[in-house]
C-alpha cells in the first residue's frame, strides 16, 4: 500500500463551539464536508463508492450513499473503537481498501453537532440517575463510574501525572504546547480559537479541570464535519488537485492496552504512555524513514500532556523527554491550531491540514515540507498513525 | 456520607464480575486469580490472558496498596457532581495481587498529602444497593486481613 493511494480532496464545514450549529442536522454537515471534499476533488460525489468512519459515527455510510446518489456502495468501514485513536486507521482503512481493488473511490468523514447528540465523551446522560448509562458504555466502565471517574480529562490525567511522577515532565512544558499551538490558530481564520492568542501565565492560571490539567490543557469541543477523499496515486493524476500520497500508516497498540482509560491495567511500562510505540515501529518500517525526516507533524491532542507521551512513542524523543521537545519546539507541530484552538473534529481536522501542508496551502506553511506526520487520539487502543507524501 | 454522591451512573453487576461485587458487599476485597497458572487478574474476566483456563478463585486480599497515580477533579463532569467540589481519583496498586490496579478514591486526604506511594487501605462505604472499595491512608497498626 506504500505510496500507492492519494488523498486528492478535503473539505469541512464552518468550526462551531459545542451547540453552536443548529441550523443544520448533523447528517447534513458530514454530506456538506464530503461535497466540498468532492468539488476540491474535481469528482462527482457519484463517483464515491466507499465510506470509512471511526468512533461509532452516526453518519453511516448506507444513509450516505443513498443521500448522495452514489451508483453503488462497495466498502463501508468502521474502525472498531478507539475513539478519536481511529482518526488515521479510517484513512489507512479507505486506503487499504482501494489498494486491494474492493473500492475505487472512498471518503473518510467524521461529522459531530452535540448539541443535537448531547455532549461528546459525556457519559451517563444529563440527568442523574442509577443503572442508566448509554446502551453503548463498555463494561470497563463499571469500575470507573461510581468512583468520579466520568470524563476524558479526568481519565488521562491519571496517566500524565503518573508520567510527571516518573520522569520530572512539568504543566509549563505542557504550556508550550497550548502556546504554541494557539499562535498558529491565529493565522487561521477557521480556527475557533482564532482572535484569542494564548500566553503561558494564562495558561498555567486558567481553571484546574482534572489536575495537573487546566482549561487550555483540553481540546476543544465543536460542531463541524470533515471529509477527505482518496482514489489510487494512479488515478489521482488524472484529478484537478495534485495528490498527496499516503506513505505509510498503522493502527493498533499493546496487546495488554485494553480499555485503559476506564481500567489502568496495562503494564508499566509501557503505562505511563500513549499506546503509540507499537504503532510507529511498523509505521516507520512501511515508511522507510525516521522521525528525522519529517518535516511537519499533526498529533491528536486530547490534552497537552498526552502529545508528550505521543511524541515519545513515535520516536520523536527518548521515552521521558517530551517535556523538553515541545519545550525546544524545533518541529513544528498542529499548524492549523490542532485539537486545541482550531476545532475538534475528533481529529480528522488533523489529516486536513496535514493535506494542505503537502499541498503548500497551509496558513502557517512549512517551507518545502514534504513528509507529514498524522497520529491520532494517544491513550487509547487502537490509535493510529500515518505519514502524508508530498508528490 | 459516601465520598461521592450515590447516583453517580453505574453498570450493574455482569455474569463475569458479579462475585467481585458480592464480595465487596460482603466487606471484602477479592481479586480474581486463574485456577490453573495463578495469575492474578482485574477487572475480571472469563479467561486468563497467560493460560487461557477459564476456572478462577476469588482470592481475598489485605486491602493495603500504594497510591499509583491520582487527579483531582474540578469540573463536575456529571451533574450528580455540581455541588460536590474538587474530590480525587486515585489508582490503587496492591501488592499482595502481583501490582494490580483498581481505580478508585482515596479519602480522608488532602491535596497535600495524597501523593504517589501514599501507603492506603481499603475502607466499604455501603449505598443502599452496592458497596464500593474506596481507601484512606495506611495507619501504623497491624491488622488483620
Amino acid at each position: 500500500m506504500r505510496d500507492r493511494v492519494a488523498i486528492v480532496g478535503i473539505g469541512e464545514t464552518e468550526y462551531r463551539p459545542w451547540g453552536g450549529i443548529t441550523d443544520r442536522s448533523e447528517f447534513r454537515l458530514a454530506c456538506e464536508a464530503i461535497l466540498a471534499a468532492c468539488a476540491d476533488a474535481g469528482l462527482s460525489p457519484r463517483d464515491l463508492d466507499g465510506f470509512s468512519s471511526y468512533a461509532n459515527d452516526r453518519n453511516d455510510a448506507p444513509r450516505l450513499a443513498a443521500a448522495l446518489g452514489c451508483a453503488e456502495l462497495r466498502f463501508a468501514g468502521m474502525v472498531w473503537d478507539g475513539g478519536g485513536g481511529g482518526v488515521c486507521a479510517a484513512v489507512a482503512h479507505a486506503a487499504h481498501a482501494i489498494h486491494a481493488g474492493a473500492a475505487s473511490c472512498v471518503a473518510v468523514v467524521r461529522a459531530l453537532c452535540q448539541g443535537q447528540y448531547g455532549r461528546f465523551g459525556r457519559i451517563g446522560g444529563r440527568a442523574p440517575g442509577r443503572q442508566v448509562p448509554p446502551p453503548s458504555v463498555p463494561p470497563g466502565f463499571a469500575y470507573a463510574l461510581p468512583m468520579g471517574l466520568l470524563s476524558p480529562a479526568a481519565m488521562c490525567a491519571l496517566i500524565v501525572r503518573r508520567h510527571m511522577h516518573e520522569f520530572g515532565t512539568t504543566h509549563r512544558q505542557m504550556g508550550h504546547l497550548a502556546v504554541a499551538v494557539r499562535a498558529h490558530a491565529q493565522r487561521n481564520p477557521r480556527a475557533v480559537m482564532h482572535g484569542r492568542p494564548l500566553t503561558l501565565e494564562e495558561h498555567a492560571t486558567a481553571r484546574v479541570i482534572a489536575d495537573p490539567f487546566r482549561l487550555h490543557d483540553c481540546c476543544l469541543e465543536t460542531d463541524g464535519a470533515c471529509a477527505v477523499i482518496l482514489v489510487s496515486a494512479e488515478r489521482a493524476r488524472d484529478l484537478r488537485r495534485t495528490p498527496v500520497r499516503i506513505l505509510a500508516a498503522a493502527e493498533g497498540g499493546e496487546g495488554a492496552w485494553g480499555a485503559s482509560l476506564y481500567t489502568h491495567q496495562a503494564p508499566a511500562p509501557p503505562y505511563p504512555s500513549a499506546n503509540l510505540a507499537p504503532v510507529a515501529r511498523r509505521l516507520w518500517a512501511m515508511a522507510e524513514c525516521t522521525p528525522q525526516d519529517v518535516d511537519v507533524a499533526q498529533l491528536y491532542e486530547n490534552f497537552t500532556g498526552m502529545v508528550l507521551l505521543a511524541l515519545e512513542d513515535l520516536g520523536f524523543c527518548e521515552r521521558g523527554a517530551g517535556g523538553a521537545f515541545v519545550e525546544d519546539g524545533t518541529l513544528p507541530l498542529n499548524t492549523a491550531g490542532g485539537n486545541l484552538s482550531e476545532a475538534y473534529v475528533h481529529g480528522l481536522n488533523l489529516v486536513l491540514e496535514g493535506v494542505r501542508q503537502m499541498r503548500g496551502e497551509s496558513t502557517s506553511q512549512v517551507r518545502d515540507a514534504e513528509l507529514c506526520l498524522v497520529s491520532g487520539g494517544p491513550g487509547v487502543a487502537p490509535t493510529s498513525a500515518l505519514i502524508l507524501r508530498r508528490d | 456520607m459516601p465520598y461521592l454522591p450515590a447516583d453517580l451512573p453505574r453498570l450493574p453487576p455482569g455474569r463475569d464480575d458479579a462475585p467481585w461485587w458480592e464480595a465487596l458487599r460482603r466487606h471484602e476485597l477479592v481479586i480474581q486469580r486463574c485456577a490453573a497458572c495463578g495469575t492474578w487478574r482485574h477487572p475480571p474476566a472469563p479467561l486468563c490472558a497467560r493460560c487461557h483456563a477459564t476456572d478462577a478463585r476469588w482470592e481475598r486480599v489485605s486491602g493495603r496498596g500504594l497510591v499509583f497515580s491520582y487527579t483531582w477533579v474540578h469540573h463536575a463532569a456529571h451533574p450528580a457532581l455540581a455541588e460536590r467540589g474538587p474530590y480525587d481519583v486515585a489508582l490503587v496498586e496492591l501488592p499482595d495481587a502481583d501490582g494490580t490496579r483498581l481505580v478508585s478514591n482515596v479519602i480522608d486526604v488532602g491535596p497535600a498529602d495524597l501523593h504517589i506511594g501514599l501507603a492506603v487501605e481499603v475502607v466499604f462505604e455501603d449505598l443502599d444497593d452496592l458497596t464500593l472499595p474506596r481507601f484512606r491512608p495506611a495507619r501504623l497498626v497491624s491488622r488483620t486481613p
